[in-house]
Parts: structure tokens; sequence; C-alpha cells
């Protein structure tokens, strides 16, 4: 065992500082931890599989998939072209991107408790604000790095396509993957956020996510159709997290008439209106889980 | 090395209570600096729960504790302390090295400071090893690391020895003891008194959440006494009573028991033959720290059966 050493490392520095070092220190663990590389990589998954290949398929054997219903082989063709990619990286986020973040959140801020690993953090001298600021943080690194991947492996597979089917190339306007991107990150990171914090009211990742995504798939889709007999379920589910998300994405994607679309985008709500309600979520959910840490007793 | 002579901890009748049943009842004690201080009690005594209460991760019911001169529990860029509560914390998936430099980033430590803990806890050869593979010593070890990081002040280690084989409990002592040599304060939890005896320099001793006492070992452990055994055993006691005083002798089932030292023996012997008495055996005797926490731990819990 060696001595002690004369060199006095830096002391915790403020709030601010705290900040900037646990999302470094949230940063490192997550980029290490494979649970985080599997839920980002079923999110791929799902897009090359929904977005693209079963599409393609059904194009080059001239078959209908249930996913393209009733669609031409030209509006086949239109839908994997580079110009179409900021509609096709929307497209699966209300329904298992959405959920497939939550998840994360959910471990991100849930596994900590069973692990005793912010209870070692806390137990250090960290803030604690910091620490959850911290780690949300990173938490939206990931959502951004998430969409970065996503935008370029969307747009890989479409030039692909639109090579091997001898098509002109067209890429989107810069304006369309902007907003694409804007509107994606809001779904995105509410879902996250939202997940992050019902792991910390939890204490753990099952319940939350059992929960979270009973709640986002199944129980929101039930109120929406209780909501066509009663006004007042309607006035609620307008500001509901899947409302809010698939509405936001509905005004960017367009929503087919008839409801035979997407499952879960929607035009509930306008879309202004649906980005403020993303919004609200992101900053509440935020705030809910910063009060929950800051006053609770970590066992 | 630091002259001042405040205290590293202090308490002031610190009070947890979960709903009826009170953790933790008016718990007042003080660590001073360079020392090893045992907190020594039974499993589920309180002592984790007023150990919790001084590293912030839970709030007092009632009370005040403060650690180096500040409230504890409120993070501040001076307080150096390390901790190791109820069992190591660490992320299975990570090795242990990725672990400490994630409490290192939280910390603001380079990775330097990563490597040193590492070697003080003799881990450095098994760092780049997944935390999961660990055994528990191993687990115990990784976790004292990331309380030694940055060289704090005051290390607070709980049960430290918990899980370990007896080589690992020696190495943990020497750990500890080394610490101390080298001007850290260790507050360390215990339910092991010989461990106590061992290492620490003083006690505090905690019961169904209250502080029984707090000394030196050697001041709890009081001076040495005569073990006689005469008969007839009530002509022996006279005697005995005149000799240590009355209230330096108790009747124990191996004979009387005289707070005498050692050298009282011959005398004690001659005074007891001359009064007529029969001596079948005088002993000199040291009482451990065992026995003076038995004592003390069941004269005041009155629902247990007292000892014999």
């Amino acid at each position: 065992m060696s001595t002690i050493t004369e060199s006095r490392p830096a002391a915790p520095g403020g709030l601010l500082s705290g900040v900037g070092r646990s999302t470094r220190a949230e940063l490192l663990r997550l980029r290490k931890w494979p649970a985080v590389w599997i839920t980002l990589g079923a999110w791929l998954a799902l897009s090359l599989m929904f977005g693209y290949l079963f599409n393609y398929l059904s194009y080059a054997s001239g078959d209908n998939s249930f996913s393209n219903e009733g669609a031409t082989k030209a509006s086949l063709l239109a839908e994997m072209m580079p110009a179409n990619v900021p509609d096709v990286l929307l497209q699966g986020m209300p329904m298992f991107g959405g959920a497939l973040m939550m998840v994360l959140g959910a471990i991100v801020a849930g596994n900590g408790y069973g692990w005793g690993t912010w209870k070692t953090v806390f137990s250090l001298g960290a803030y604690r604000s910091g620490v959850i600021v911290g780690s949300l943080a990173a938490l939206t690194v990931f959502v951004v790095a998430t969409l970065a991947v996503s935008l370029g492996f969307d747009l890989g597979l479409s030039l692909i396509i639109a090579t091997t089917e001898s098509q002109d190339v067209v890429m989107p306007s810069l304006g369309s993957v902007l907003e694409s991107l804007g509107v994606g990150f809001l779904v995105l990171e509410m879902w996250a956020v939202v997940g992050f914090a019902l792991g910390t009211i939890a204490r753990g990742p099952a319940l939350s996510v059992g929960l979270g995504l009973v709640w986002a798939l199944v129980v929101e889709n039930l109120l929406r159709g209780v909501g066509q007999l009663l006004d007042w379920v309607d006035t609620l589910t307008a500001v509901l997290p899947g409302t809010a998300a698939g509405s936001l994405v509905g005004s960017v994607v367009g929503v087919e008439p008839g409801g035979d679309g997407t499952p879960g985008v929607l035009d509930t709500v306008a879309g202004p209106q649906a980005a403020i309600t993303t919004a609200c979520y992101i900053l509440v959910a935020a705030a809910i889980a910063l009060v929950v840490v800051r006053r609770r007793d970590v066992a | 090395m630091d002259t001042n002579q405040t205290p590293v901890v202090t308490t002031d009748a610190l009070t947890k209570t979960y709903g009826d049943r009170v953790a933790v009842d008016r718990v007042s004690m003080t660590v001073q600096r360079g020392e090893v201080y045992g907190f020594l009690g039974p499993n589920g005594a309180g002592k984790t729960t007023t150990l919790r209460m001084l590293l912030g991760l839970i709030r007092p019911t009632a009370g005040m504790a403060s650690i180096l001169g500040r409230p504890a529990g409120r993070p501040h860029p001076d307080l150096r302390v390390g901790a190791l509560i109820e069992g190591p914390g660490f992320h299975p998936y990570l090795s242990g090295r990725d672990n400490l430099r994630t409490v290192a980033r939280f910390r603001g430590f380079t990775d330097a400071e990563v490597d040193r803990v590492l070697e003080r806890v003799d881990l450095a050869g098994r760092g780049s090893d997944k935390y999961k593979g660990y055994s528990l010593g191993m687990k115990q070890r990784l976790g004292v690391a990331a309380a030694l990081m940055g060289d704090p002040e005051l290390i607070v280690l709980d049960e430290p020895t918990n899980g370990l084989d007896p080589a690992g409990m020696a190495d943990m002592r020497a750990l500890v003891v080394d610490l101390a040599r080298g001007g850290q304060t260790v507050l360390l939890s215990s339910h092991l008194l010989a461990e106590v005896q061992e290492i620490c320099d003083r006690v505090g001793v905690i019961n169904s959440g209250r502080l029984l006492l707090e000394s030196t070992v050697a001041e709890m452990r009081g001076g040495s006494s005569l073990r006689v055994r005469a008969t007839p055993e009530p002509a022996a006691l006279a005697v005995a009573m005149r000799l240590a005083g009355d209230d330096g002798v108790r009747r124990t089932p191996a004979g009387l028991s005289l707070d005498l030292s050692a050298d009282a023996a011959p005398h004690v012997t001659r005074e007891l033959v001359n009064a007529g008495i029969d001596v079948h055996e005088i002993t000199h005797t040291e009482r451990s720290l065992e026995e003076v926490f038995f004592e003390m731990t069941t004269a005041t819990t009155p629902e247990k059966e007292p000892v014999a």
C-alpha cells in the first residue's frame, strides 16, 4: 500500500461546476452501459424495419404488406427517397421511439437506487441538484446523439435505395431537416425525462418502466376512445403527453384521413400548442425529479 | 498538521424517528481530530442511521450535527469527507476503475487520484475487471477506495470489515490504523468488540438508538480487578468491603470481584486468612470490552432478561 501523497486534488466547487462534473461522470458510465446501447440499437432496428425494410420489400415484390396498405408502388418509392427522410425520422417516435426513450430515462434514474450508486455519490458530498441536473444533461446528450445517428442512418438508407433504384437524388431542404430534428428532440426528450422522473419516484426501473409503458401505449389510446363519448375526457386527453407528442409529429408528417396512418401520429391538437405542451412536460418532469431527490431520504 | 482543536464531528440530541419507532434517540457525540472513533452497537442499534444523518443521506427528525465546523449534510467545497455507508454501491457493468473514475468525476478529482486509491486498497491489479465479478471483500475495498479519494480529513466507514475473511479484516484494520497515523480522522461503526478494542482510541456505545457511553477504550474497560472465591462468603464479603470499599465489591457467579490492582492480592489473602476464612482462589482479571458492553446493553433494555 502506498503512503498518503501530499497532492491535494481539487475540492468540490459550487453548484454550477457540480453540474458540469456530474454530466461528465454520467456520460462516462452511460456510454459504457450495454443497456443504453441495446435501447438505442432497438430504436435503430425498428426505424430500419418500419421506415425502410418492409416498404422496400413490398415495393420490390409488389405485394402490399400491413404497414403500407393500399399504397402504390410509386408512392412507396417516394416515401423511401432522401427528400422524405425528415418524415420517416419522426414517424416511429410517437409509438416505439418515445417508449424506448422512457425506458432509457427510467433505467438511468432508477437503477442507481437498487445498486446504491446514488447513495455513494450523495454520501461523498456531491450537490444533489447538481447530480440530477448533470444526469439529465447526460441523458439529453444521448437523446441528441440518437437523433443525429438516426438522421444519418435514414439518409444513408434512402441514398442506397435511391441509387439502387436509379432515382434522382433530391436532398431534403435544410428547413425541413431542422424542423424534423426540433420536433423529434421535443418528443424523445419528453419521454426520456418523464421516464427519468418515474424512475426517480419509484426508486427503481421495473415499476416505472411497466407503468410508464402501460400509460403511453395503452391508457392514452383508451382515453382517446372514451373521449369521443365524453367531452371532459376529450378535453383531458388534449393535454396528455402521448397526445401532445403524437399531434406534434402529426403536424409535420401529416395525418392520413380515416385514421389508417402510422399508429400514434395524431391531429388532435394543433402543432404549436402540442409543442408547448411537450416542452411543459419536459420542464415539469425535470422539476419533479429534482424536488423529489433534493427532499428525499436516501437509504 | 492542523492545530485546530475543534471537534471533527459533533452531534447534539440528534434524533430520527420513523413513525412511532425511534431509530436514533437524542444522540450527542463528539469525534476529535486525528482519532479513530469506534461507534459500537449491536445490529439495529441505530449506528448506520446516525452516520446517514451525519452525511446528509437522511434528514434528522430533531437535533443537529456538524462536521468540520459546518452543518452536516450540506455539501461545501471545503468539506473533505469520505464515506462508505451500508456496503459499497457501484455500477455492476463497469470495471472497478471505471466505477471510481465515475465517482472521481462527480467529485472533481483526476484519474491519477483513482489509481492512487486503487493502489492503496490493493486493487490496482484487478482494477480493469468488472465490478460484478468482484468478491465481497474486493467490493468492500473498492468502497473504501472511493472514500479515500482526495485525502479527506474525515473518513466515515460503516462496518468496514463486514463480509471480509480474516485476512481481509486484518488488512482493513491495518489500513484504518495507517490512516489515523497519517493524521486522518476515522469514524467507524462496528458490532465487533475485538475490532474496536484493537484499533479505536475512543468509543461511543449505542443501543436501541441511545448513546449509552462515550469514552476512551481504556476508561471504558476500567481498572483491573481481583476475583476472590472464599468461604464462608458473607464473612469474606465483609472483609472485602473493608479493603476495597463498599462500592468496590460485586458478587459474581465466579465469586467476589474487587476493584483492586494485582499488587493487592497478597494483602487481601492475608486479611482473609487472618479472619479465619478459607481462600479457594484469588485471580487478577481485566475486564474485556465485551463484558462492559454486555453489562451496559443489558442494563438499558429492561424488556430483555438480565444476565444472572
